[in-house]
C-alpha cells in the first residue's frame, strides 16, 4: 500500500495536523511502509467472523441521572489558554469574512 | 529484621513491617528515596516532576496515622506515578508539550485511592510522549536511561516508571500498558511489571491513548509488592463504566512453595525470527525452574500470533486519533494563534506533538477514513476476534502462558528512532494480550550479557491471583530479583 502525497495532505487536513513539506514526504514514506507491514491481514479470511470493539463482558452500564458535584467555573478555566467573562475565547467561527473557513 | 543502612533496599512489604513496628518512620525512608534521587537522577532522568515538598508533608501525615494505628498496606511508602496520570498537585504533561504546564483539576482515581491509603507521591515519571513508543525516547523533555546500561533505552512507554523501581528512586511505581507499556520496560530493567485484567482499574484519570486497550498498573521489585499495589487501586469506580464490578481479592492467596498441580502453556509462535539468542536461553532455564516447581508444560497454539502487531498498529492509532482530538488548544494546553480557528488548530496540534504521535494519528485518522474503514478498521476489530478466541481455547487446556517478554535486551539509545516499524517490534509479545484483555506480567528472568531478560506470563481474565502465584513461586526459586542495577 503506497499513500500519495495528496492523500496525506488529506488526511492531514481531516486531523487537523498543521505540517510542512518535508513532514508531509517523511510521513508519505513512513506511512506508506507501515501499511505494507499491516497488509499481511489480508492473508486472513475473516468474512465469517464478528469484530470485537472491546472485551470486557459489561454492556449498557446506566446510572441515576442526577445532578451531583461538578467543577467551579474557575477549575474548569484554569488551563485554557485565553478566557473571557467566565468561558473559553476562540477566534470567531461565524460571520465575517475570516470566520467559518471549515 | 535487620535493617540496612540505605532503606531504598526494602520492599514495600518489608518497609510495611518496618514502619509499623516504628523502627522507621516514613519521614526517614522519604529522605532516603529524596537523597537517592538526588544521587542517580542526574544519570537515569525517570523523572519529570519531583514533588519533594508534597512528598515529606505527606510522609509526615503518615507518621500521625501509623502512630493513631489507622494504617492501610501503602501508608508512608514512597512511590511514584507516571506523568499520565492526572494529579492536582503537580503538572500532568504526558510527556508532550501540548501539555506543558497543565495542572490537572481532579485526581485519577488510581491516584486519589493511593492519597487516601496515605501513601508518599516522589514524582511523576518519565514517559513515551502520550504512551506511544517502546524506548521512552519520544518524550519531548529528552530520554530515561537504564539502570543497567548507560547507553541503553529502558523501554517504553512507562521507561521512567520501569527505571525509578530498578535504580530504587521509587519503592513502586504506577505505569500504563496499551501493547506492552508495563511488561517490555519491566524486563528491560529487571523489575517486575504487571498489566491487570482489562477492567480491573479504573482508567478514570489516565490521559487515554487507546480506550479499548489502556490498562493502569504497578513496576515494583518483587511479585508480592506488585500484588499489594494491585489490591490498593482495583476495584469498580463510578467514574470508569468499564471498570468491572468484580470483588478485590488479596492478590497474595496463591502465594506457595511450590506449583504442583498448576498447568502452563508453552506456544511455539513465542519464538520468532530474530530472536536474541540470550533471551531464549534464559527463557528455556526458566521453562525448566517451572518444571522444577512441580508445574506441567503443556504445548498450546496461539495460531494468529503474528497477526496481533498489524492488528494492534490499527486499532490503536484509530482510538487515539479520537482520543486525542481533545487536543485542541480551546480548553487547555498550549495554543499556538493562527488565521483563523482551523490554522489555530493545525498550528497547536501540529507544533505542539512530536513526530511519533503525529504519525500514530495520522495512522488512525487515515484507517478510519472514508473508504478505508471497512479495510483496515473493521478488518483488525475482526482479527481481534481471532486472537482472543486463541486465548480462549488455550486457556481451557492451561492455567497461565509463559513466553519472553520481548524478542531482545534493551536496545542503545537511537538505535530504533529511525525505523518506527523496527520500533514496534520490541513489543510483538506484549500486545497480544492487550487484544484478549487478559493479565500478564514480566518478571526478572536472568541477564543476556549483562542486561536483564523478562519471562512474561498471561492469565485467565480477573484470575490475576493465579498469574501472581505462579510468578512469585518462580521469582523466588530463580532469586533474580536480588539482583540490583549499580547505579
Amino acid at each position: 500500500m503506497s499513500l500519495s502525497r495528496e492523500d496525506v495532505q488529506h488526511v492531514a487536513s481531516l486531523a487537523r495536523l498543521g505540517m510542512d513539506d518535508a513532514e508531509i514526504a517523511n510521513m508519505q514514506e513512513q506511512l506508506s511502509s507501515i501499511l505494507g507491514h499491516i497488509d499481511v491481514l489480508s492473508e486472513l479470511d475473516t468474512d465469517a467472523i464478528s469484530p470485537t470493539a472491546q472485551v470486557i463482558a459489561l454492556s449498557n452500564v446506566f446510572r441515576a441521572d442526577e445532578p451531583g458535584e461538578s467543577f467551579t467555573q474557575e477549575q474548569a478555566l484554569q488551563n485554557a489558554p485565553a478566557s473571557h467573562n467566565g468561558f473559553f475565547a476562540v477566534a470567531a467561527v461565524l460571520g465575517g469574512d475570516e470566520g467559518g473557513s471549515a | 529484621m535487620s535493617l540496612p543502612d540505605d532503606l531504598t533496599l526494602l520492599t514495600a512489604a518489608e518497609s510495611r513491617v518496618a514502619l509499623d513496628n516504628r523502627e522507621i518512620s516514613s519521614v526517614e525512608l522519604t529522605n532516603a528515596y529524596l537523597s537517592r534521587i538526588e544521587k542517580v537522577e542526574p544519570h537515569i532522568h525517570a523523572y519529570l516532576h519531583l514533588m519533594t515538598d508534597m512528598a515529606l508533608s505527606q510522609a509526615n501525615s503518615a507518621d500521625q496515622r501509623i502512630e493513631s494505628g489507622d494504617v492501610s498496606d501503602l501508608t508512608g511508602i514512597p512511590i511514584a506515578l507516571k506523568d499520565i496520570l492526572c494529579t492536582t498537585d503537580a503538572p500532568t504533561t504526558a510527556a508532550s508539550k501540548i501539555l506543558e504546564g497543565y495542572m490537572s483539576p481532579y485526581d485519577a482515581t488510581v491516584v486519589a485511592r493511593l492519597r487516601e491509603q496515605g501513601a508518599v507521591f516522589l514524582g511523576k515519571t518519565n514517559t513515551d510522549e502520550f504512551a506511544m513508543g517502546s524506548s521512552t525516547e519520544n518524550s519531548a523533555f529528552g530520554p530515561t536511561i537504564n539502570p543497567w546500561g548507560e547507553n541503553r533505552v529502558p523501554g517504553g512507554s512507562s521507561g521512567g516508571s520501569a527505571a525509578s523501581v530498578a535504580a530504587r528512586e521509587a519503592t513502586i511505581s504506577l505505569g500504563s500498558d496499551t501493547g506492552g507499556s508495563i511488561r517490555q520496560p519491566a524486563g528491560f530493567c529487571s523489575v517486575v511489571g504487571l498489566k491487570p485484567t482489562y477492567g480491573r482499574v479504573s482508567r478514570f484519570g489516565l490521559l487515554p491513548f487507546a480506550s479499548s486497550l489502556d490498562q493502569i498498573g504497578p513496576f515494583a521489585r518483587t511479585v508480592e509488592d506488585a500484588a499489594i499495589m494491585l489490591r490498593s487501586i482495583s476495584g469498580r469506580d463510578k467514574m470508569d463504566s468499564t471498570s468491572a464490578p468484580i470483588d478485590v481479592p488479596s492478590f497474595t492467596e496463591k502465594f506457595g512453595a511450590d506449583l504442583k498441580g498448576v498447568k502452563i502453556g508453552v506456544a511455539k509462535e513465542y519464538s520468532v525470527e530474530g530472536m536474541e539468542p540470550g533471551v531464549d536461553a534464559a527463557v528455556k532455564a526458566a521453562l525448566k525452574q517451572l518444571e522444577d516447581l512441580g508445574a506441567e508444560l503443556i504445548e498450546v497454539s496461539l495460531p494468529h500470533t503474528e497477526y496481533a502487531l498489524a492488528t494492534y498498529y490499527i486499532t490503536a492509532p484509530a482510538e487515539a486519533s479520537a482520543n486525542l482530538a481533545r487536543y485542541d488548544g480551546v480548553r487547555f494546553g498550549n495554543r499556538i494563534e493562527g488565521d483563523d480557528l482551523i490554522d489555530t488548530y493545525k498550528r497547536t496540534r501540529g507544533q505542539g506533538f512530536g513526530p511519533e504521535v503525529k504519525r500514530r494519528i495520522m495512522l488512525g485518522t487515515y484507517a478510519l477514513s472514508s473508504g478505508y474503514y471497512d479495510a483496515y478498521y473493521v478488518k483488525a476489530q475482526k482479527v481481534r476476534t481471532l486472537i482472543k478466541q486463541d486465548f480462549d481455547a488455550a486457556f481451557e487446556q492451561v492455567d497461565a502462558i509463559v513466553a519472553p517478554t520481548s524478542p531482545t535486551v534493551a536496545f542503545e539509545l537511537g538505535s530504533r528512532t529511525n525505523d518506527p516499524y523496527a520500533m514496534y517490534l520490541a513489543d510483538v509479545f506484549t500486545i497480544p494480550a492487550n487484544m484478549a484483555g487478559i493479565p500478564g506480567v514480566s518478571v526478572p528472568a536472568g541477564f543476556s550479557d549483562g542486561m536483564p531478560v523478562g519471562l512474561q506470563l498471561l492469565g485467565k481474565a480477573f484470575d490475576e491471583s493465579t498469574l501472581l502465584g505462579i510468578a512469585h513461586a518462580y521469582e523466588q526459586a530463580a532469586g533474580f530479583y536480588k539482583e540490583l542495577a549499580e547505579v
